[in-house]
């Protein structure tokens, strides 16, 4: 089934939409063109849209943590919104909430990062 | 009905997706629920992903093998073995956010999640001869169906 991934900027904030499964195959070429965004353009905060991610494992929270890191660097906060139950498991799991903020849909998500959508 | 399978495929990162819709293929007979489902996909996508990252470096020469056998009582027994290097140190890689490969942005949650997502799981490794990752799980509805 494969991951598409599409970016799009809005103000400071970079919002990414994933769609399909996101495994360690899928992580790499996602990893690339998300640090390509990062860098690219002047943005601070990361919103992570998961609605259409089918599957997801440990590889995936590992890109996710690596560009908290960065978006951590540059001062801004990471937000995922519209996460499926199977996913939100994953992440109750693993502590992400800890660190990343919840919000549940891309408008509520922009609202809190001061972004009128 | 008992019933099992044995699959063998080359240790590349195309085979995670492969070998875990395989997996939820034939256990699908037992009718599980859909949380079970994924919680197996993702099993074996975290040992198929250790076997080819940590057990074989990447490299894409090798074979990794999965058995899978379904009691009658609903029990599946899951079997995920490489013949790499093996693990030095088992009770350390199994710690929640261990990871021996920190550049590769792996999370350490691979073993934590499988043992979530399971009843029972055993990891026996050999330095040289490789690891492998035994695995039970008992579905909720075909045990009520026997009881």
């Amino acid at each position: 089934m494969g991951l598409d991934f599409s970016f799009e900027v809005k103000e400071e904030v970079l919002i990414v939409r994933l769609s399909g499964e996101l495994d360690h195959h899928e992580a790499e070429g996602l990893r690339d063109e998300w640090k390509e965004m990062l860098y690219h353009n002047s943005v601070k905060h990361v919103i992570l849209n998961l609605e259409k991610v089918s599957f997801m494992d440990s590889s995936g929270l590992g890109v996710i943590l690596g560009r908290y890191k960065e978006v951590l660097q540059l001062g801004g906060q990471m937000v995922v919104c519209s996460i499926p139950p199977s996913i939100k498991r994953l992440f109750e799991m693993s502590g992400m909430f800890k660190i990343i903020r919840l919000e549940e849909n891309e408008e509520f998500a922009l609202e809190t990062l001061g972004v009128a959508s | 009905m008992k019933n099992e399978m044995h699959v063998e495929f080359a240790s590349v990162s195309q085979n995670e997706s492969f070998a875990r819709v395989t997996v939820a293929a034939f256990v699908a007979q037992l009718d599980p629920t859909m949380e079970e489902l994924t919680e197996i996909k993702t099993v074996v996508s975290e040992a198929v992903t250790n076997a080819i990252i940590h057990g074989y470096n990447n490299e894409p020469d090798h074979k990794v093998a999965i058995s899978c056998k379904l009691d009658d009582e609903g029990e599946i027994e899951l079997t995920i073995r490489d013949y790499g290097i093996g693990i030095n140190d088992v009770e350390e890689a199994r710690q929640p956010l261990y990871t021996s490969k920190p550049e590769l942005e792996r999370s350490g949650m691979g073993f934590t999640i499988i043992e979530n997502f399971m009843d029972a799981v055993e990891v026996i490794s050999k330095q040289g001869e490789g690891t492998t990752v035994y695995m039970r799980k008992q579905l909720t509805n075909s045990k009520t169906v026997y009881n």
